[in-house]
């Protein structure tokens, strides 16, 4: 599983910790994050995270 | 106006003495936007002054440049108090380069008709040369745009370093040392608190990477340029991005007959009594900036309104989500209020405290009406409480500092 990174602030999603303050457990792979789902950090939906290489 | 702040820089901003709503936030003592010129052998404007000013900016630049304008323009933030003057700037000096990222190229594209620019993009630690000087580009994402950026001079030890540092405060002086230091340090807590403060976390790294320069001068784009104060400017920003609160209780609210006044008063007499530094504000003749800024380094909060419709008082809602939206997390505290018949101001200000993950110190206080003796006591000792929470929280970090 990879990590991604929003584009617009530079916060990461690391899928082995999840967002549990979020209710997103840890092993939650970014794809299967909710379609809604927003960065934490600046609001921007999924569309721009990119994955980290 | 300009003013020659070393031998190759000058200052070429505006100064706006008369605003006091910038985009919401009061600013008491006016406005400055403040661009730069430097000279090499090639001449680079840095950043340009609000829309309105442009006309006047534009001609003082064609004076200073021998008709031609400048051979750069660097637009270190899309912002319109600071990229407003680029329509007129580029219409009147078609052959000036634009340099900017691209997520600031992306913005300024969404604002002006951009076609006919020359623009250059660049990245995070590129060099520009203008010939005898050198244009560093710094990218600071978040602080507080995402295209933010600053520009580093190194022959002149200076850092344009944007919103960052800056104050909202018009003076005749243009350095820090022609104004008082308890006024621009005031200043710069309140536009931490109320534009930085959302992405605070990203301030610790910045200050790590600007200690491997070295600093003479920090030119801001609002405010005064740090000169003589560098070091305490850089010192405070480590502190107010350190979200270790001092051991200071802050008392907010609205109230309709006075019951919740009452209430906030005996909150404030308990806290008091505990020898903690305690402020109390209404919230109706207080502004968000104000408010903001005393919450910024506060370890409690008090919120009080009275019922109102089956609600909060709308000013606090205000308040509430200003906070939010600041990210004024980390903090401890409870609500409070008064009542006639049915629930709802503290309830409703106990539910958004919660919302914003707030440690909650105890239940919603309410009084029915006119508080009694009793409902003060508990008011009293409810702010003895604040007080002890306030002292453990700021831990050893009691003694008084540089911003008391």
């Amino acid at each position: 599983m990879k990590k991604y990174v929003c584009d617009v602030c530079g916060w990461e999603y690391d899928p082995a910790a999840g967002l549990p303050d979020e209710g997103i457990p840890p092993g939650t792979a970014f794809e299967d994050l909710p379609d809604d789902f927003l960065c934490p950090e600046c609001n921007v939906g999924k569309d721009e995270f990119s994955p980290v290489d | 106006m300009a003013l020659e702040m070393t031998p190759n820089v000058e200052w070429v901003g505006t100064i706006d003495w008369h605003e006091r709503d910038f985009h919401g936030f009061t600013t008491e003592r006016g406005v400055t936007y403040n661009a730069y010129l430097v000279r090499g052998e090639r001449t680079a404007l840095i950043d340009t002054v609000k829309a309105r000013f442009a006309p006047a900016f534009v001609e003082e630049l064609r004076n200073r440049t021998g008709g031609i304008g400048p051979h750069f323009v660097v637009c270190n933030h899309a912002e319109p108090d600071h990229a407003g003057g680029l329509p007129a700037l580029m219409e009147a000096f078609p052959s000036t380069t634009l340099l900017c990222n691209a997520k600031c190229r992306d913005i300024l594209a969404h604002h002006y008709a951009v076609d006919g620019w020359k623009v250059r993009e660049v990245t995070h630690g590129e060099e520009i040369s203008l010939g005898g000087r050198t244009l560093r580009f710094i990218d600071t994402p978040m602080l507080h745009w995402p295209e933010s950026m600053a520009t580093y001079l190194p022959e002149e030890k200076l850092l344009f370093s944007m919103d960052i540092f800056g104050q909202h405060v018009a003076s005749s002086g243009r350095f820090d040392d022609e104004v008082r230091w308890c006024v621009t340090l005031d200043e710069a807590k309140s536009y931490f608190a109320n534009i930085v403060q959302p992405y605070a976390r990203k301030v610790p790294p910045l200050l790590e990477t600007l200690r491997g320069l070295e600093m003479e001068i920090i030119a801001p784009s609002h405010g005064v340029v740090w000169r003589s104060r560098v070091a305490e400017i850089l010192e405070a920003y480590e502190e107010w991005s350190s979200r270790v609160p001092r051991a200071k209780v802050l008392v907010l609210f609205d109230t309709m007959w006075e019951s919740t006044e009452r209430m906030a008063g005996a909150i404030v007499d308990g806290a008091s009594a505990e020898g903690v530094e305690v402020v109390s504000l209404k919230v109706g003749n207080t502004h968000l900036a104000r408010i903001a800024t005393e919450a910024l380094d506060a370890a409690c909060v008090a919120m009080g309104s009275a019922t109102l419709h089956r609600g909060m008082m709308p000013r606090m809602a205000a308040v509430l989500t200003y906070l939010k939206g600041l990210a004024s997390g980390g903090k401890a505290g409870f609500s409070f209020g008064s009542f006639g018949w049915g629930r709802g101001g503290p309830e409703e200000l106990d539910e958004g405290m919660r919302a914003m993950k707030w440690e909650i110190l105890r239940e919603p206080l309410r009084s029915r009406y006119r508080p009694d003796a009793e409902t003060l006591e508990a008011c009293r000792e409810a702010g003895a409480l604040l007080a002890h929470r306030a002292r453990e929280a700021a831990g050893s970090k009691t003694e008084r500092r540089t911003d008391s």
